[in-house]
């Protein structure tokens, strides 16, 4: 059996996620190469986990920087729905003006109808 | 995924959010100021650049603040708020790689920077950390996220796959590929050695 041959990926093997069997079990127990290849993939991640623990400081400044990004985005949201207000109250009277001309003009309409109809009897 | 090391004094950091997810804003306020430096440090990682994860730590915490609603608790608050940063890293990687080339600054270290065999036999602990903590930051972007949420951070692979927006699939052959990448970084010297028949 060749190293190509180990079905089992040797990075999750060394996560502890895949656990080798049979032949491919017999091979790594026996080849120098997949056995490097394991402690190599366990240091890495060992390394890695470590990191997980580790904080790296930011530069001063960074919550005042994160508390004003935020307030400012409040305050664009803000200015947008006052626009946003605005605009549908310029709207809604635009429209209640267009409905209230339709209404008047259909009422004179009605009334020059009905005064024609009179002096036609 | 662990707390990041905080003051013993109370409020754990879930009452907080629940108080800010109540409209306290100085809760939320808190929470920055707790939790800050380990999203900048997941940031840092993603991005591999300081300038661009100071970018991406504050549109995580905007973010964070317009879905505290989101926020149900049956998570640890740092493990939501990591999930939010990772996606904001991917966004912001995505967006600027679609509008920048990279250029090669003169002076720009382009160097090998792999490890001769002999001198890996003698490396600490400390100077293999900072080693792989090279090769990650040389990784390519997509590959760096996938390694970074993963063996650092411990998320699961679904959670990985969704703020990325790829499959799960995706997200496990570039975790491979990245780990496969890395060992071929720091042990150059075994990787591609002649099969072996046992």
């Amino acid at each position: 059996m060749r190293c190509s041959d180990v079905a089992a990926p040797l990075d999750e093997v060394a996560g502890g996620h895949v656990t080798l069997e049979g032949r491919d079990r017999v091979h790594v127990e026996h080849c120098l190469r997949c056995q490097a290849e394991l402690v190599q993939y366990r240091r890495i991640l060992r390394t890695m986990r470590a990191m997980r623990t580790e904080v790296l400081e930011p530069a001063p400044g960074m919550v005042s920087d994160i508390l004003a990004h935020i307030e400012e985005a409040g305050e664009r949201a803000a200015i947008r729905s006052i626009l946003r207000n605005h605009r549908m109250a310029y709207l809604g009277g635009l429209a209640a003006a267009t409905a209230a001309g339709a209404a008047g003009a259909i009422i004179v309409t009605a009334r020059t109808r009905r005064g024609r109809v009179r002096l036609a009897s | 995924m662990s707390d990041l090391p905080s003051p013993t004094s109370a409020p754990a950091l879930e009452e907080l959010a629940a108080a800010a997810r109540d409209g306290d804003r100085a809760s939320f306020d808190e929470l920055v100021r707790r939790t800050h430096a380990g999203t900048y440090t997941l940031a840092l990682r993603l991005t591999a650049n300081e300038e661009d994860a100071r970018d991406v730590t504050q549109e995580a915490y905007l973010r964070a603040y317009r879905g505290l609603k989101n926020f149900r608790g049956d998570a640890q608050f740092t493990t939501w708020l990591y999930r939010i940063t990772a996606n904001c890293a991917s966004t912001f990687l995505t967006t600027r790689a679609r509008h920048r080339h990279d250029e090669l600054v003169e002076g720009h270290d382009v160097a090998d920077r792999r490890i001769d065999a002999d001198v890996e036999q003698r490396v600490g602990a400390a100077e293999l950390r900072d080693r792989v903590q090279d090769a990650v930051a040389t990784l390519p972007p997509r590959l760096r996220a996938v390694v970074v949420l993963r063996d650092v951070y411990d998320l699961p692979h679904e959670a990985i796959a969704a703020e990325l927006g790829i499959s799960v699939s995706a997200a496990k052959v570039r975790l491979h590929r990245a780990r496969l990448k890395l060992r071929s970084e720091l042990f150059p010297e075994t990787v591609g050695v002649g099969v072996h028949e046992v």
